[in-house]
């Protein structure tokens, strides 16, 4: 069975839609777990485009770079977490507001 | 003998080094200061007479030589010739009698060591002002020169900018009265045997230079001129005893001046020695009658001192007559008559001599009238204060005194070696005009006397409160004229820049910068959502550029 090919311009405005949901994630929300979640969106929102586009030209690199995003996305995580357990002990809470000590 | 000459410069230059240096008994200081300008002077006295029986012309001992690079090897050498034995007999001579008066007068000062020091140092960089040689060596170039030469002439009338101001000549003399503040003795040697003296003796040391520039004769002479009336005029408003001495030493160095001007040179230093003699004397009297009256010096304060303080005022009579120019018996009649011959006989170009000549004698009858004001307020009439208790002079006072009395009187004796130095005026000393000049200073100086006795001797003892007198006081308003023409305009300068035109530009540079630094700070909240809004706003700026351009 033939699945018709989803145009090019709905997986982009897609995309642009998760990314600019994820970049509000992280400007509005405030507790940190919130923010990395966010930025899992966004990246998740950048890994669809370049499949979407792979997929618009029939190469392989769009998935590539997807399966690269994966890595770096969970690196990120890993990363992510460990800063969450160490801001906890360090401010008692997730409010990334009150990380404001490089204030000028 | 006279090998011994460094010594006279160097004694006293030793003692101020030990006086600054160490801390002696009072004793010791004052005979270690006095004693070693006495040494001096008798160590001068021998070179003296031992260069004068050996008929050279000028005599030169060479100390050391500063460098030696080629040919040129500047030396450390003393000059003794006619003019400076002169003014080395002066200086250690009248500042030895000054330093032992001095003796008696700063014996109960706590300052007294110090004063000492000052004293000497003075003495011994007078002494090697006139011995030096220096200056002497650039007599090698000058024989080349023509008279009117643009070099001697600008060379001149510099050398002329630095007399005028070292020895207090119009435009520049407002200093000298305000230099009075200090001990007794010190105006006395400042003003008799060193400082103020030094400009005439630059300009008689510089004479060829002078020869081949006319013009500045002539600017030399007026400013002598305009010098010893208005110093003179100015004397007679003056309340205050050393005021009163310290015009009348602008008013004689004008005297001098004047002399130079019409190349009068050995006329100039001879007025230079008989002055320093009685004025030595004068302010000496002056400080005997301050120590007796507490140091006062307000002569409408004082009044009928003739029979408490005989030994001050027989010494201010003969100091004021010799300055006054008292015909034949003092020394200062001789030596301003040579002056006023000179002037007389003088042909400069532009101003006549006569015209100089009046200028010196109306200047001898200011000098009579205001000298004799002085005596007859301070020592006539009634007593207004009494003379301190205990407080009777010694020897230390009475010997300067008296010498320097005796000084003043034939003083007029001394012969000069100045011939082989200075050219001789060119005048005739003994002709029918000469008489006849003689006579009228003399009838001139008897006339300020009366007159003086008129206004002052008798009746009016306090001071008269006209304009004119007002005028006088002040110094002929050459410090209200200064005041305008120099302290208000950088007065008012100060103020219109008082923030600094220049600074304030720099001032802009640090406030924008300190204005950018805030706002950009500003922008550094450290909170984490606002960064993150930053970084994607910059992204949408970047992206929205990119499709535009």
């Amino acid at each position: 069975m033939e699945v018709a090919a989803i145009p090019l311009e709905h997986s982009l405005l897609l995309a642009a839609v998760l990314f600019s949901l994820g970049l509000l994630g992280v400007l509005l929300r405030r507790n940190l777990i919130f923010v990395l979640i966010s930025i899992e969106i966004m990246l998740n929102s950048a890994g669809l485009a370049f499949v979407a586009a792979g997929a618009r030209w029939g190469g392989p690199d769009g998935q590539i770079m997807f399966i690269l995003i994966l890595t770096v996305a969970a690196a990120n995580v890993s990363v992510g977490l460990a800063l969450v357990l160490q801001m906890y002990r360090f401010v008692r809470g997730l409010d990334i507001d009150k990380l404001n000590e490089l204030s000028g | 003998m006279t090998g011994l000459l460094w010594l006279v410069p160097a004694l006293p230059l030793a003692s101020a080094a030990a006086l600054f240096l160490l801390r002696l008994p009072r004793p010791v200081a004052a005979t270690l200061g006095a004693g070693s300008v006495g040494l001096a002077a008798l160590i001068a006295l021998i070179t003296g007479i031992s260069f004068l029986n050996s008929g050279q012309p000028a005599y030169e001992l060479t100390l050391w030589t500063w460098m030696s690079i080629a040919s040129f090897t500047p030396e450390f050498t003393l000059h003794l010739d006619g003019l400076s034995l002169v003014m080395m007999g002066i200086i250690t001579g009248v500042g030895f009698l000054i330093h032992l008066y001095s003796t008696e007068y700063m014996a109960h000062d706590d300052g007294m060591q110090r004063f000492f020091a000052y004293m000497n140092l003075f003495v011994a960089s007078m002494l090697l002002l006139v011995l030096g040689d220096n200056l002497l060596l650039l007599y090698l170039g000058w024989d080349l020169w023509q008279p009117g030469n643009g070099t001697a002439i600008a060379a001149a009338a510099l050398l002329l900018g630095g007399a005028v101001g070292k020895s207090a000549q119009v435009p520049l003399q407002t200093w000298l009265p305000d230099a009075m503040a200090g001990p007794t003795p010190v105006s006395a040697l400042i003003h008799a045997a060193t400082m103020v003296t030094a400009g005439v003796y630059l300009i008689a040391r510089m004479h060829p230079i002078y020869e081949l520039a006319p013009p500045v004769m002539t600017a030399v002479a007026l400013a002598g001129a305009a010098t010893l009336l208005i110093a003179g005029i100015s004397a007679l408003g003056q309340r205050d005893m050393k005021r009163v001495l310290a015009y009348s030493t602008i008013s004689q160095i004008g005297y001098m001046f004047l002399a130079l001007g019409v190349g009068a040179w050995s006329a100039a230093v001879f007025h230079l020695m008989t002055h320093a003699f009685f004025k030595a004397l004068l302010f000496l009297a002056a400080g005997a009658v301050m120590l007796r009256l507490h140091h006062e010096t307000d002569i409408f304060k004082m009044g009928g001192l003739r029979k408490k303080l005989p030994a001050a005022f027989w010494s201010m009579l003969i100091g004021g007559s010799a300055l006054a120019a008292l015909p034949l018996v003092t020394a200062g009649f001789y030596s301003k008559d040579v002056i006023l011959l000179e002037a007389w006989q003088n042909s400069t170009p532009g101003i006549g001599g006569s015209w100089l000549w009046l200028a010196g004698m109306i200047g001898a009858l200011l000098t009579a009238l205001y000298t004799f004001r002085m005596i007859f307020i301070a020592f006539f009439g009634e007593a207004k204060q009494d003379a301190q208790e205990g407080t009777e002079h010694t020897w230390r006072v009475l010997i300067p005194l008296g010498v320097l009395a005796i000084l003043s009187l034939i003083g007029g004796i001394i012969p000069l070696p100045l011939e082989s130095v200075l050219p001789g005026g060119e005048g005739d000393h003994h002709g029918q005009t000469a008489t006849l000049l003689k006579v009228l200073a003399g009838v001139v100086s008897l006339l300020g006397i009366g007159l003086a006795w008129l206004l002052f001797g008798r009746g009016e003892r306090t001071q008269s409160r006209s304009a004119l007198a007002r005028f006088a006081a002040s110094g002929c308003g050459f410090d209200w004229l200064y005041g305008r023409l120099f302290v208000r305009p950088v007065v008012t300068l100060a103020r219109l820049n008082k923030n600094d035109a220049i600074d304030s530009f720099f001032e802009l540079i640090a406030w924008s910068n300190t204005r950018l630094h805030r706002g950009f700070a500003a922008t550094q909240t450290g909170n984490l959502r606002w960064c993150a809004a930053g970084i994607a706003g910059g992204a949408a700026i970047l992206f929205a550029l990119a499709e535009v351009l």
